[in-house]
């Protein structure tokens, strides 16, 4: 199920089709073609899911959708720390609310780090920072199973740069519904 | 310098021992050559004594000529890279020398040159199209031979270089006493705009070939230990998701596999050194932890068990031991464990910041990234003695990868701001950078060839 909400929305979704390209040996590209396939069957089970929903569902959905679009959507994390700030619990609440609404959608939290440290490390670190929101989410109830955290380590930094401001503005985790 | 062995010589008049096969492959797939800046490599750091060399033009005639310049050139510009040989010049002898020249009379020239040693040789075209090198290294100061390589190859410009790699490994051995690193190739990340390429290239950052391209990051390359195989992680979309996913490339056929896909993040793979499992981190069971998968992506089983972050596995070159990063102990620490299970043992205390360790092949030091002064530099640490030295100057180094000789270490650097590939020696003396231009190359890995 696609809801993609624009604040929140990842450009790249279905662009993937051939933005892989394998090249070896001498043969020419070959694309990945696994994708095509998973996307079609998602939306049609998401168009008979919106077909069976009924009033009340749909307006506690709305309700929730624009409760969302009264919080930070990211969640911002001190260097090297994964704990959640008080001040970042409206944010949890309003997804959680969410959830419980649509009983169909699904979040991916992605975590994310700022460039000091390696790799890997950061990777880890962005990891258990989505981690620590995907827990404040089922402490109010959400199930394990509608939340994926996820991690893109340093490797997707929204703000370029080596000072201060980038490094605080990558240390984030942004909650996606899918 | 090494005495020759008599085996050697012996060999040497027989001349047929070492003939190296070529490669099929790599052969065929010049087409594949990237269309981009080249890589450039430059000499930055040379050791306070060298042994100074001569290498002659080889001798050949048509068609082989422009392989010999190829070899020649690519010997030459090896030894100068290495920190520690020069090259003498020696002039160009009319006629030409080569293995068989009578070299007696020539020795007091080359000593009164400064030549420590001189490499002579030739190329051929064979019946069957292949080009025939042949290759001998003397002694001046002995006037005697340290011995030669006698090479047959398809006849490109590609295999032209391989076999001034091989010649150019042979000399450095005979001179320094420890094996080469010339003939050896590279991994690394290129990013071009918003393109990221995987590319495979000879040492020296020629020959390139782009294995992969994606809009999404590539990040931690692993050689298997066969030079076959590359091990890594992809952020391209399966299943409407983003995430870190770990395959397994094979380079001749371009076929991939997905090792690890688990719920959450997979990453950070590792080869065991027998080639048949890797160590990686999933997130599956609610944390980064360290677990192992047989190459086929079967088979996983959990290494270790903290509540916190333990990556970045990587193997002892015996097999047994696995030394992973972890902040169990509050901060980012390298820590050992045995690959059957048992008790974690910190290895690293001297930093707040100790991340991303690799075993030399020959099992004698540690390399990782350390903080140090607010800047993350290489650390080497000699395991028997626990001695550390920083051999980078930072600030932000990142995935060192130890040479198939475990003299040098290559390594993600920064230089004005724009990512680059350095290599070190183990004692920080000796330095090259490889860099692209505009365009940002990154987390290198230094494998053998198949």
């Amino acid at each position: 199920m696609y809801h993609l909400f624009k604040p929140f929305a990842r450009l790249p979704l279905l662009a993937a089709t051939a933005s892989v390209v394998v090249l070896a040996g001498c043969a020419s590209q070959v694309p990945l073609d696994d994708k095509k396939a998973t996307v079609s069957s998602a939306a049609a089970s998401s168009a008979a899911a919106s077909s069976a929903a009924d009033a009340a569902t749909a307006s506690q959905i709305a309700a929730a959708k624009a409760a969302l679009g009264k919080v930070k959507p990211s969640i911002y994390f001190d260097y090297d720390k994964f704990e959640i700030k008080t001040e970042y619990q409206p944010t949890i609440t309003a997804f959680a609310n969410y959830l419980k609404a649509d009983v169909k959608a699904r979040l991916v939290i992605e975590g994310n780090a700022d460039e000091r440290g390696t790799t890997e490390y950061n990777l880890a670190l962005g990891q258990k920072r989505a981690e620590a929101v995907s827990k404040a989410l089922g402490v109010l109830g959400v199930a394990a199973n509608r939340v994926e955290a996820v991690s893109n380590g340093e490797e997707k930094p929204r703000a370029k740069g080596s000072t201060e401001a980038a490094w605080a503005e990558n240390r984030r985790a942004d909650p996606l519904l899918k | 310098m090494t005495v020759p062995t008599s085996q050697f010589i012996d060999a040497l008049k027989h001349w047929r021992p070492w003939v190296v096969k070529g490669l099929l492959w790599s052969a065929l797939c010049i087409s594949q050559a990237a269309a981009q800046t080249p890589l450039r490599i430059d000499i930055t750091g040379v050791g306070t004594r060298q042994i100074p060399v001569a290498v002659a033009p080889f001798d050949s005639t048509e068609p082989a000529l422009k392989f010999s310049r190829t070899i020649t050139e690519v010997i030459r510009a090896d030894l100068a890279r290495s920190g520690v040989i020069s090259i003498v010049d020696a002039g160009t002898p009319t006629p030409a020398l080569n293995e068989r020249t009578p070299t007696a009379p020539l020795f007091v020239e080359w000593k009164q040159k400064g030549a420590q040693a001189v490499a002579i040789g030739s190329n051929s075209i064979s019946a069957d199209g292949r080009v025939e090198t042949r290759f001998i290294l003397l002694d001046t100061l002995r006037s005697e031979s340290l011995g030669g390589l006698a090479i047959n190859a398809p006849s490109s410009e590609l295999e032209a270089r391989r076999t001034g790699h091989r010649i150019a490994d042979f000399i450095y051995e005979k001179l320094t006493g420890e094996p080469g690193f010339f003939a050896t190739r590279l991994a690394f990340v290129r990013k071009d705009a918003d393109v990221y390429s995987l590319v495979v290239s000879d040492s020296d950052g020629q020959n390139t070939q782009i294995a992969l391209r994606s809009k999404e990051p590539l990040i931690s390359l692993a050689w298997s230990p066969d030079g076959t195989q590359l091990a890594y992680v992809s952020f391209e979309e399966r299943n409407g998701v983003n995430k870190p996913i770990v395959y397994v490339h094979t380079l001749a056929s371009g076929k991939r596999a997905i090792v690890a896909n688990e719920r959450g993040s997979n990453s950070s793979p590792a080869w065991s050194p027998d080639g048949k499992r890797l160590a990686v981190v999933l997130t599956r069971d609610g944390n980064s932890q360290v677990y192992l998968v047989n190459a086929d992506g079967s088979g996983i089983r959990r290494v270790s068990r903290t509540n916190g972050i333990d990556t970045e596995p990587t193997f002892s070159p015996d097999g047994k031991t696995i030394y992973f990063t972890s902040d169990r102990g509050g901060s980012a620490q390298i820590y050992r464990v045995p690959v059957e299970g048992g008790e974690a043992q910190r290895v690293t205390f001297n930093a707040a910041f100790n991340a991303r360790p690799q075993v030399s092949p020959d099992g004698k030091y540690l390399a990782y990234i350390t903080r140090k002064e607010k800047q993350f530099r290489v650390g080497v640490m000699e395991l028997s003695s626990q001695q550390e030295t920083i051999v980078s100057e930072g600030p932000k180094d990142d995935s060192p990868s130890f040479a198939p000789n475990s003299k040098w270490i290559i390594y993600s650097s920064q230089l004005k701001g724009r990512n680059v590939l350095s290599a070190v020696s183990l004692d920080g003396k000796l330095r090259t950078r490889l860099s692209a231009g505009e365009s940002e190359v990154k987390g290198p890995a230094w494998g053998r060839l198949p």
